[in-house]
Parts: structure tokens; C-alpha cells; sequence
């Protein structure tokens, strides 16, 4: 549903830069879209391969031919002339009916799917029986609502896509990033686990690149049930899965930082940095929202691993002869793990942490008692006195859902396009701990070229402010930053660049700017 | 408790107030007439463009200024009493001060043409004239044609903000190629292409002879040296800035162009110092001028004057020489002192590479006989600032600079390198063919 055309400015001066091939493609791009709207409103195409078709085409080529009109007649170089007086970008009107409009598809998507046209064990009417055809096509099924939603999500971080390489053009970072985005979201999020399905009918449906805790569903009974059921494959993809947290994902975070994923794999960050490009300027900078982004993300971190560590216990046996792994061994090593990351932490790290060290702790307790709590007052099947099940229904519906989904996407308009990343994601937050602490990224500073514009922190999508790091002549070393590598492209001055590179220094808390006295800056230093 | 008096709430007075707060806990107060809060100058032409509202360029959260104690008052200053060490403002109202901080930055230039001050004429410096232009300039309907006058920073930042939004510009620059007087005539050249390549009517070596009104006392056209008019509906008067230091005029403190201070930034009275744009050394530092505009160096002022301030007097002692700047796609860094054509010294030499298709140059200045690195100036290529700082201080031959400027590369990951073409093109002007 992000395919829809954002680009008709009604108000400010924007509407005197439409010109008419912007027009004229924003029509055949809303045509498209019209398509669906159609279906969902039951019209019963006669054909729906061809309708389809048409729909899907008219709306990427409406988004192409828009952005050719944008950007190919202008000069490469940075594009936000009049951002934040469009209507659409800067929060306006248009901006608010956009909100409302996706935030209401992911309402339907998400609890009213009958109304796309689901029907429970029977052939589907409306939008999802327009997808059938293709469905069919790749999986030999027929579609769902999450088809029809994952089509729409593929064509908008493509048609997206083409429109960002467009108006970064100059910047070689970036069209290597976008297409690294556009291939892993069609590849394996879209292209592969349907391919998969037709070839091996048991295995779950599984985005290989989705890695747990964002797939929090991925060790839940049924799911580990039917990996096994799969055989050699399925077990291959169940140890990938396990092997991608705890090997996989640090490695590539420790040379790279988190931006391996959060900017070039992901698909949240895919859409973010493709379709929801244009609002990456909403994002809340104050130092109050920095301080419930930490509050909110964490938390959400803690409610993940224990509701996992609860669902995956709920199904373990007692008995040591049957199965290596029963519910004591599980709770006894995902407490061992904790300990570990925490121990390693508090020895090698204390002095960079400071006072976050703190609320660390508090989160590593709150864990370590919920586990021993699990063990004495918990029965089959139960957690506490919840079921474990309850837990699992509650944080699907509130982060899974609603947070990641109506908020995070529905919002952008409003909040910006990384709202789900910054205040939700529970692998963002965990690959962001081990970025703070454990990575040779950071974006560095040059000397004292900062004129403290304020470019760089207005298009940060995570609402870092990166000018408080930069013209201190400090490095920038935060656990939030994706590396999308937007605040170096529109530095006018060259101060920024994100690089990786040796632990020593990386976190320069030195106010050096240079340019100045050596002895100066010297005193300058002494705290 | 002593109380210091800061006179302008831009870079070089935030930062001395910021500086002298971490080191003491003296009173502060800032005085400024322009704005409540402190903001980025040098980005005021992006709030214009669109790119940032007002708020984005405050680098200060407004809570800053109540938490670091940091005093904030709205008042244009009428008179400064140096004997009695008082201030008065506009409103009557006296302030008293134990130390006087003067740091009220430049004014447009004007330089008397007949019709300056009409309706429709204006300089871009302040907040205020900011908010003038969105009534001269708002759009292409109200603002047919806008001339600008003065082939500088602002006069470029000018014609690119106002092209943001359609308005026609015609650009008259007095000098053979676009800022001249600083840049050596291969990079000028290329700047003139480029303001050309945004749909900008250049007009060089061209002056300004008179601005013309209309009936109700608006610029409606101007006349230039070679006898064209051009109608037009705004006229940015954009030839440098000089000293805001009118309301001194009867202080006793000793005024050239700006501020007379000496090089521990202390006027000819005690307990007066004078910072950043406004402030005028009696000697030039090095190849300084005596007045720099910058906002790097009102920065190092203020750094250097709340140690002074704080009881360690110590001297403005600029290191070596940087700038940037962005015309409007091409970036621009320099290091170090490349001269141009007109100004440059017999015994400095230049090495120019221009990429054959992009518009990216790099200008190198070295000693004719003892080959010491002088400076460079890039265009479209990021350097590092601390390795450059490096060689500067040790004194790096230019063979050495030329064979390791890759290690100076500043440039996002994944661009293309030109180190390798560049030295080559060094070499080959080093035997020739």
C-alpha cells in the first residue's frame, strides 16, 4: 500500500513545480491503485491476470515516470529543494489523509482480512482473488492477504527504489545500498519462500534473511514442528536460523556495524529507505524522544526474550531420555547466555557504558528472575499464571502488529519512516548494543568543517542529532544508526563519513576541532 | 560573582558563553537584537530552499540556555559606556557588565549606488533579511527576475536559493570569473560553468551603475556598466560584508574597520574584547586578513577569549589555514593558502588537474624552489582535515603530498578514486614531453 503516488502537492509553492509529465504520471500511478481499490470494493474483473497486470504495471510505471520527471532533467547533486513545504513531506494535509489512508489498509490487513476478500476454506473474492492468478503462478496456491501485501511491499521498495538511485545518483553508496535492498527483499523475502512452498509443501514459510527477534514467530512449536517434518531442508534452515543470531549477525555487525542489515538486508528498512524516503525529515531530534526511544526499544527487547524463552519452554519436555534439550537445559543456557553478554560487558566495556550501564543491569535482573520464576511457578503450558501462548497472542498483536506495522508504517507521514527501527525493533536494538560497544563502524568527523547546519541530523531517519556530535569534532558512535549514509551525502561542507576501522579512538570524546592553537586545544581538553 | 556581558548571539558569542560556562560559573548574559536563540548563519539559505524549517537550524535545543545558566536578552544595544560599564538599549533599560564581550558580526556591504535603499533591495545576512526576502522573492509570479550584484559566497548562495524556487536570476559579477580575487582562474572557470549549468543569466566583469524605481518606490530594473537594463523585481546586494560596529562609534573604543584588538582579542580598553566577524587584529596573523569573516574562526575566538576570560590569558593563535564552502552541486575544501592568479605570490606554483567530463578539480600550491606544500583547494573531492593539518605542520614536500593523497580521501564509501589520474597528470607536468 505504499505504492500510492505521494508526489500530488496541492498547497504551498510546491504546486508551481508540478509540471505536467508529474501530472500526468501521478494519474496513471493513482489509476493503478484505483485498480485495487476497485477490487477491494468486490468488482469482479472478468480477467484477473490481465487486470492485475495492469494495476501492478500502471502503478510502477506511474512511480518511475514520475521520478524520471523529478530528477533527470536536474543537475545531479542533492535534491530537497521545497521538502518541507510540500504537503506530502512537510507533515501538511495531504501528508495527514496519507497517514490515515495507510494506517487504515494495515488495520484491515492486520484484523479485517475478510474484508480484502478472505475467505476461510473457500476460493477468495475481492483484492486477494485478484491476486490468485500470481500467487498460483509462483506457489501453486492461492493468494492470502499476506501475498497481496508482500506483492505491494516488493513493488514498493523497486518502484521506490528507482526513485531514490534517481535522486542520489551521485552518490555511489547509496545506489549500491538501494540495490542491495531491492535485491533481498525480491529475492528472499518475496521470490524464494514462495518458490520454497511449491517445492516442499511442509516447510513454513520462511524469509531467510528475517532473523530472530524481528521473525519472533520463527522458534514457536509449529513452526519448529514443521522444519523437522521437512527433513534435511528444514533442518538446515532451523540451524540457519539459530546460527544467524549468534554467529552470523555479530560478525558482520562487529566489520560493518549494524547497517549490514538495518540499510542493505532488511526489509523494514527496505521500505523505509525506499518508499518512505521522502519523510525521513519527520523524525523527532529532541533529546526527549532520544530518551523514550531507549525506554521504549529496550523494553520491547526484554518483553521478546522472555515471551520466546516462554513459548519454547512451554513446549520442551522433562524427560532427559527422550530429548537432550528439556525445559531446565533451556532455561539453565539461555540464563549461561545472558550471564555471559552481561558478565563480558560489565569487565570489558563498564567505562563506555556510564550511567546506561545501569539500566543494563535492570534489564539483565528483570530477565535472570523472570527465568528462575519460570522454573518454580510455572506448569505445562504456563507461564506464571499466563499462559505461555497469551504471551506470545499479546506481544504479536502489540509489537508485531500494531507498533511495526499501523505505527510504523501507517505513520509515516507523520513520524518519519523509521519509527518501527528506532522505537520498536528488538533486533535494531540488539544489534545496536553490540554496534555501540563491539564494532569498527563509525561515521567520523573532519576536523573542524562543521558549520552546524543542521542538515545532517533534519534527514536522519533515526532522529540522531548528529550536528551535537559533529561540531564538537566528535565521531558519531550510536547505537541507533543504520548507516543509511543520508547525513554525509547532504553535508554541504564534506564533514561526515561512515567508515569502519579500528577500535582505538573510535569513540573520540575529545572537543577537538581542529584548525585551532595546539596548546589551545589541549586546554581546551582538559576536563 | 562576575558578570559577563556577550553583544550578539552568533557563533563567535555562543561559543566564548559556552566555553566560559564549562570553566566558571561567572553570569552570562547574551544581548541580541536579531533572534531569541542561537542559530546557524550559514544555513539560512536552506530554510529558504525548503530543505529545514527555522527550528532545524538551531543547534541548541531551547531548554540549553535556561540549564546551562546561560542569560538570554532581546534588545538591540543603542550605546556602550565604557566608563561607567553600562549598556544601553534600545528601550532605555541599562545593563551592567564586569566584562564586555563584543561579538555582533558583519552588515551587507553597500557601496553607494544610486537607488540601494528602495523597496525590493536587500543583502542576505541576518535572520531579518531572510524574512525580507519571502516578502521580495516568495515566488516566480511576485519575483519575475532577480538581480544579484556581487560575485561572492552570498551572492552564489543567493542565485541558488532563489533558482530553488524558478525565479530568474541574472548575476552580475565585477571580476573576469566567478570569485576571482580566491580562487585561481581554473577553478573559477569551472564555477562559472556551473552557475551557467543552473539556468543562471552570468554576467562577468559587469557592474552596477543605478537601480531604477518604479511609481510606488520599488526596484523595478537596474542599469550596468555596459549600458544594458534589466527589469527585474528584487536586487541582492551581495558584495561582501563589513564590521556591525555603527553604535560603537562614540564608545572610545578604538575602531578601524571593525574592532581594534590585539592578539589576545582585548580592545583599548580593559575589561572590552571584541570576537569573530566584527573583531580587527592590528597586525595580520600570517597570510590572515586582519578581519575574518568566517565562521570557523569566530569559533576559534571564541574558544581562545573564555580561557582569557576565565583567568588563563591566552593569544588567538589560528593553526594552519582551512575553508569550505558548496557551490551549489560542487563542494569546495581548501587547506593551507592557494592563492589566486591575481594575489599569488612569484615564488608559489600550481599544480591544476580537472576531471575531462565531471566537474571535480584540485588545485595544489607549492614553494617554486624548495617544493614545501603549500595548500590545496579541492572541488568534488572530500579531504580529510587532520591528515592535511598533518602535512601542513610537518611541512610535507609537494612530491610527498602528490604520491599520498589518497590517504587524505574524504569521500563517501564506493566513490571513484582520481588519486591515481591525478598523480600521473602531476608527473607528466614534472617532464615534460
Amino acid at each position: 500500500m505504499n505504492t500510492v503516488d505521494r508526489n500530488m502537492s496541492l498547497t504551498g509553492e510546491s504546486s508551481n513545480a508540478i509540471s505536467n509529465q508529474q501530472k500526468i504520471s501521478s494519474f496513471i500511478g493513482l489509476a493503478g491503485l484505483a485498480i485495487l481499490v476497485l477490487a477491494f470494493f468486490n468488482t469482479n474483473f472478468p480477467n484477473k491476470t490481465l487486470w492485475l497486470s495492469m494495476s501492478l504495471g500502471l502503478i510502477t510505471a506511474g512511480t518511475i515516470w514520475f521520478s524520471k520527471a523529478s530528477y533527470a532533467h536536474k543537475h545531479k547533486g542533492i535534491k530537497n529543494d521545497r521538502v518541507f513545504f510540500n504537503s506530502i513531506s512537510g507533515r501538511g494535509f495531504w501528508g495527514w489523509i496519507l497517514g490515515i489512508f495507510v494506517t487504515g489498509f494495515y488495520v484491515v490487513l492486520y484484523f479485517f482480512p475478510e474484508y480484502m476478500g478472505l475467505v476461510k476454506d473457500g476460493s477468495n473474492g475481492g483484492v486477494i482473488a485478484l491476486f490468485d492468478p500470481l500467487s498460483k503462478a509462483l506457489s501453486g496456491n492461492p493468494a492470502s492477504q499476506w501475498f497481496v501485501y508482500g506483492t505491494l511491499y516488493t513493488i514498493a521498495i523497486l518502484a521506490f527504489g528507482i526513485k531514490f538511485i534517481w535522486k542520489y545518483r551521485h552518490n555511489r553508496y547509496e545506489i549500491i545500498r538501494t540495490v542491495s535492498v531491492m535485491f533481498f527483499q525480491t529475492a528472499f523475502a518475496f521470490l524464494i519462500p514462495e518458490i520454497m512452498a511449491r517445492l516442499n509443501g511442509k516447510l513454513p514459510y520462511y524469509d531467510l534473511k528475517n532473523i530472530w527477534p524481528l521473525n519472533y514467530y520463527n522458534f514457536e512449536r509449529y513452526r519448529v514442528n514443521s522444519f523437522i517434518d521437512a527433513g534435511d531442508v528444514g533442518m538446515g534452515m532451523l540451524i540457519f536460523g539459530v546460527v544467524s543470531i549468534f554467529v552470523i549477525s555479530p560478525v558482520l555487525t562487529y566489520f560493518y556495524g549494524k547497517r549490514w542489515y538495518c540499510s542493505w538486508v532488511c526489509g523494514c528498512g527496505g521500505l523505509a529507505e525506499t518508499a518512505g524516503d521522502s519523510f525521513r525529515q519527520l523524525s523527532d531530534k529532541s533529546l526527549s524522544a532520544w530518551k523514550i526511544e531507549r525506554w521504549v526499544v529496550h523494553s520491547v527487547v526484554v518483553f521478546v526474550t522472555l515471551m520466546t524463552i516462554a513459548v519454547i519452554y512451554s513446549y520442551l519436555g522433562n524427560d532427559t531420555s527422550k530429548y537432550w534439550l528439556t525445559k531446565d537445559v533451556f532455561l539453565i543456557g539461555s540464563a549461561a547466555i545472558m550471564t555471559l553478554v552481561f558478565v563480558l560487558v560489565m569487565v570489558f566495556k563498564r567505562d563506555q557504558l556510564q550511567k546506561d550501564a545501569k539500566y543494563g543491569a535492570i534489564g539483565y535482573f528483570v530477565i535472570i528472575l523472570a527465568l528462575i520464576g519460570f522454573h518454580y511457578l510455572s506448569g505445562e503450558g504456563n507461564v506464571f499464571l499466563f499462559k505461555s501462548e497469551t504471551l506470545r497472542k499479546t506481544y504479536a498483536f502489540l509489537i508485531g502488529a500494531v507498533f511495526s506495522g499501523v505505527i510504523g508504517v501507517g505513520f509515516y507521514p507523520i513520524f518519519g519512516s523509521r519509527v518501527w527501527c528506532r522505537f520498536g525493533c528488538p533486533m535494531a536494538a540488539i544489534l545496536g548494543f553490540q554496534q555501540r560497544l563491539f564494532s569498527r563502524f563509525r561515521i567520523t568527523t573532519n576536523g573542524g568543517q562543521c558549520i552546524s547546519c543542521g542538515n545532517c541530523s533534519t534527514y536522519c531517519e533515526m532522529g540522531i542529532d548528529v550536528r551535537a556530535y559533529a561540531q564538537k569534532g566528535e565521531n558519531i558512535v550510536r547505537s541507533s544508526c543504520v548507516g543509511c549514509g543520508i547525513c554525509s551525502a547532504v553535508c554541504p561542507r564534506g564533514v561526515l563519513k561512515l567508515e569502519n576501522g579500528p577500535l582505538k579512538g573510535r569513540i573520540d570524546s575529545n572537543q577537538v576541532l581542529l584548525g585551532n592553537d595546539v596548546d589551545l586545544m589541549d586546554l581546551v581538553n582538559q576536563k | 560573582m562576575e558578570n559577563i556581558i556577550i553583544i550578539g548571539n552568533g557563533i563567535a558569542g555562543v561559543t566564548a558563553a559556552r566555553h566560559i560556562r564549562k570553566l566558571s560559573d561567572k553570569r552570562i548574559i547574551i544581548v541580541s537584537a536579531e533572534t531569541d536563540h542561537f542559530f546557524s548563519r550559514t544555513a539560512l539559505m536552506y530554510v529558504y530552499m525548503g530543505h529545514m524549517n527555522f527550528e532545524h537550524i538551531k543547534p541548541y535545543e531551547d531548554w540549553f540556555w535556561d540549564k546551562n545558566k546561560i542569560e538570554l536578552v532581546r534588545a538591540y544595544v543603542n550605546q556602550v559606556d565604557t566608563d561607567k560599564k553600562e549598556l544601553i538599549l534600545e528601550n532605555s533599560r541599562v545593563l551592567q557588565y564586569d566584562k564586555l564581550i563584543i561579538a555582533t558580526g558583519s552588515k551587507p556591504n553597500k557601496f553607494g549606488w544610486p537607488g540601494q535603499d528602495l523597496h525590493g533591495v536587500q543583502g542576505l545576512y541576518s535572520k531579518q533579511d531572510l524574512d525580507l526576502l519571502e516578502v521580495n522573492a516568495p515566488n516566480k509570479e511576485i519575483c519575475k527576475r532577480a538581480v544579484i550584484v556581487g560575485g561572492g559566497l552570498i551572492g552564489i548562495e543567493l542565485a541558488e536559493m532563489l533558482r530553488s524556487r524558478d525565479i530568474p536570476v541574472t548575476f552580475l559579477v565585477r571580476e573576469k570569473n566567478f570569485w576571482d580575487g580566491v580562487l585561481p582562474d581554473g577553478e573559477s572557470k569551472m564555477i562559472n560553468e556551473h552557475i551557467r549549468e543552473h539556468h543562471i543569466d552570468l554576467k562577468l566583469d559587469t557592474n552596477l551603475v543605478e537601480i531604477i524605481a518604479d511609481e510606488n518606490g520599488r526596484a523595478s530594473a537596474v542599469i550596468t556598466d555596459k549600458g544594458e537594463t534589466i527589469p527585474c523585481n528584487l536586487v541582492g546586494i551581495t558584495p561582501g560584508v563589513s564590521p556591525n560596529i555603527n553604535f560603537l562609534k562614540d564608545s572610545g573604543l578604538e575602531l578601524g574597520r571593525g574592532v581594534k584588538v590585539n592578539r589576545f582579542l582585548e580592545t583599548n580598553i580593559s575589561d572590552v574584547y571584541a570576537i569573530g566577524d566584527c573583531a580587527e587584529q592590528h597586525e595580520p596573523i600570517g597570510n590572515r586578513r586582519p578581519i575574518e569573516a568566517v565562521w570557523y574562526t569566530g569559533r576559534m575566538m571564541g574558544e581562545t577569549l573564555a580561557q582569557t576570560i576565565c583567568g588563563n590569558r591566552i593569544q588567538y593563535k589560528p593553526g594552519h589555514w582551512f575553508n569550505s564552502a558548496k557551490f551549489f552541486d560542487i563542494e569546495y575544501q581548501t587547506y593551507g593558502w592557494v592563492f589566486s592568479n591575481r594575489s599569488k605570490k612569484d615564488v608559489e606554483k600550481h599544480f591544476h588537474w580537472r576531471h575531462s567530463k565531471e566537474k571535480i578539480c584540485i588545485t595544489v600550491a607549492y614553494h617554486k624552489a624548495s617544493r614545501e606544500f603549500l595548500g590545496i583547494n579541492t572541488f568534488g573531492i572530500r579531504m580529510r582535515h587532520e591528515v592535511m593539518d598533518q602535512w601542513l605542520t610537518e611541512k610535507k614536500d609537494v612530491d610527498f603530498v602528490m604520491r599520498h593523497l589518497q590517504k587524505a580521501n574524504f569521500d563517501p564509501e564506493f566513490y571513484k578514486k582520481y588519486e591515481k589520474e591525478i598523480f600521473n597528470s602531476f608527473q607528466g607536468q614534472l617532464t615534460p614531453a
